[in-house]
């Protein structure tokens, strides 16, 4: 459903690519993880992905194709049609990605109100109702809340109800857990493999912890300076690791996490 | 509500001491009232005798008691060197000085809120550096400067008004608002600089915080973002920014209005305060803090209905 062809991403004020020549496929109903370190060009991947990148600042070349449609060179007006429609987005730390004077309820809405015509009863229903969906208690009550007034992980549920309420094709999750404590990361985590299962919506999960990858995703591609060195199957390259990066990474999980996850938390 | 409450509360309580302290400056300062009156070739004995027909020989506690009395039934005292009713004196300068503030303050807002606007959409290039420097050189202008440029160019040579004549307000409305208009213009310019800045560098920072990422995410174009999340987000530290300018206005408008000769609150300050006129001056200082401390509180119920984040602790 996602395919990424020969990716190329050089900010002008950098001296080298962001991302160099990636190709990544995504299936339908397939979660993806992306794993690298900081400045990997994982982030800038997706966000390009989500048509976030700020295009008068860098050079692109290559091609993404959403369900065959090309997005990388779409116009602007095109590009945000699809923008929150077919491409949900969920970023790291909720806090600060939430509009801190907009009710949790409103924000909730915000993408039915620009791209279908639902009534305001509408709007209203299928948000109690997505609010709902990500085990939220009491959504009438959270949809009048702010921002301010819910937990860290809280927020994180209502960010993930914002970005399927439209139902879109694809969500891109840019490290959702790790401004989050260890329970509730667990709990998310749970949450998005479920809401995977349930509606199939397929997921682009970005991290730099392969462990946590290794908890949701089916396949698992590596990055490191921009440039793609492993891919395929999360068990397969956990166990088997084929590049020093990827063996590096993996070394760099605590002993005992590695042991608990191979018993299976789930 | 409470906070509204509290809110109010302390805004009484602020008056209570600013007027206090205002009181006991009098005080404090030398220069006696009826030395003042009588000049120094008095003999003590006259002085003394006026001094407790003014009343000032009682303790001051008891002097702003009475005062504070006063001032809540209306009656402000009697000035020394007008003898007469300090409000008669006072209620005619105070619609001229609250005119003035109000077309200073309308021009500020007419031009300053579309330029800041414009001005925070179009970034780098040179038209921006062009303008951050008239931006630059607009906020160094004294008004009074201005004021002196505007007399000599619009009073002097275009005769648009007559510089140095006030006219009356009652007989000659537009003729005192053309007046007030070329006023307001010298004391607004500065602020007019200083507010296109301030709003200019408040929404750019706006538009570079995370939630603006989230709102292109859902498919906004940057019109909506500005309107439906940055704005609202910019307005907090905006109107707190015009409640000091609202108070600016009127601390500005008692050196303007000397330069226009407009017959203000603040040219009867000046001279009640050679004068010596305590009463004159007490009522006129305690009327300034008013507007002061009333638009600050004015800003911060506004800023509390918009953003809930400052209700905290005050609607528990």
């Amino acid at each position: 459903m996602l395919e990424i062809r020969d990716l190329h991403i050089k900010f002008h004020n950098r001296e080298r690519e962001a991302v160099s020549g990636v190709s990544l496929t995504i299936h339908d109903g397939e979660i993806l993880g992306l794993v690298g370190e900081s400045g990997s060009g994982k982030s800038v991947t997706a966000m390009s992905v989500a048509g976030l990148l700020p295009r008068k600042q860098c050079s692109y070349s290559g091609a993404i194709y959403l369900d065959g449609a090309e997005l990388l060179h779409i116009d602007r007006k095109e590009l945000r049609k699809k923008q929150g429609k077919a491409i949900g987005v969920v970023f790291q730390e909720p806090m600060n990605a939430m509009d801190p004077l907009m009710t949790i309820g409103k924000q909730v809405e915000e993408v039915l109100r620009i791209h279908t015509t639902c009534s305001r009863e509408e709007r209203k229903r299928l948000a109690l109702e997505a609010l709902a969906a990500v085990d939220l208690p009491d959504p009438e009550d959270i949809y009048g809340k702010y921002p301010h007034e819910l937990s860290g992980g809280m927020l994180q549920r209502a960010m993930i109800a914002a970005a399927i309420v439209i139902r879109p094709k694809l969500l891109l999750l840019d490290e959702p857990t790790t401004a989050l404590d260890v329970t509730i990361q667990a709990q998310i985590l749970e949450l998005l493999k479920r809401l995977n299962k349930e509606s199939g919506i397929s997921m682009l999960f970005i991290s730099h912890n392969l462990n946590v990858v290794r908890k949701l995703c089916s396949r698992v591609a590596v990055m490191q300076r921009g440039v793609l060195v492993e891919e395929g199957d999360v068990e397969t390259v956990f166990h088997h690791p084929q590049h020093p990066y990827t063996q590096h990474l993996i070394a760099a999980i605590p002993r005992r996490e590695r042991k608990e996850n191979r018993h299976g938390t789930k | 509500m409470k906070y509204a409450a509290r809110r109010i509360a302390s805004f009484l309580l602020t008056m209570v001491i600013v007027s206090f302290l205002a009181f006991m400056a009098f005080d404090v300062i030398s220069g006696d009232p009826a030395t003042a009156l009588l000049g120094t070739e008095a003999t003590p004995e006259a002085i003394a005798a006026l001094r407790t027909e003014m009343g000032l020989d009682r303790p001051l506690g008891v002097r702003y008691g009475e005062w504070l009395l006063g001032f809540f039934t209306g009656d402000l005292g009697t000035s020394y060197v007008y003898h007469q009713s300090v409000s008669e004196i006072i209620a005619p300068k105070i619609s001229v000085t609250l005119l003035l503030s109000f077309v200073s303050f309308l021009l500020i807002l007419l031009i300053s809120i579309p330029l800041g606007l414009s001005a925070a959409k179009r970034s780098g290039g040179a038209l921006e550096a062009a303008g951050t420097a008239f931006n630059q050189f607009c906020m160094a202008v004294p008004p009074f400067f201005t004021g002196m440029l505007l007399s000599y160019l619009f009073g002097v040579i275009l005769k648009w008004f007559m510089p140095g004549v006030f006219p009356d307000l009652s007989t000659d409305f537009p003729g005192a608002m053309r007046h007030i208009f070329f006023a307001a213009i010298a004391i607004a310019v500065p602020r007019i600089a200083m507010t296109v800045r301030m709003l200019k560098s408040t929404i750019q920072s706006e538009m570079r915080k995370s939630y603006v990422r989230t709102a292109i995410s859902r498919g906004n174009d940057r019109s909506a973002v500005l309107r439906v999340h940055v704005l609202k987000n910019s307005l907090v530290p905006v109107i707190t920014f015009l409640a000091q300018t609202m108070a600016e206005i009127v601390a500005g408008g008692i050196v303007v209005e000397q330069v226009f000769a407009i017959p203000g609150l603040g040219r009867m300050l000046v001279s009640s305060i050679s004068n010596r006129d305590y009463p004159m001056v007490q009522a006129i200082v305690v009327i300034l803090a008013l507007w002061v401390v009333l638009s600050g509180t004015v800003a911060d119920l506004v800023n509390q209905r918009i953003d809930p984040r400052l209700r905290l602790g005050g609607d528990r």
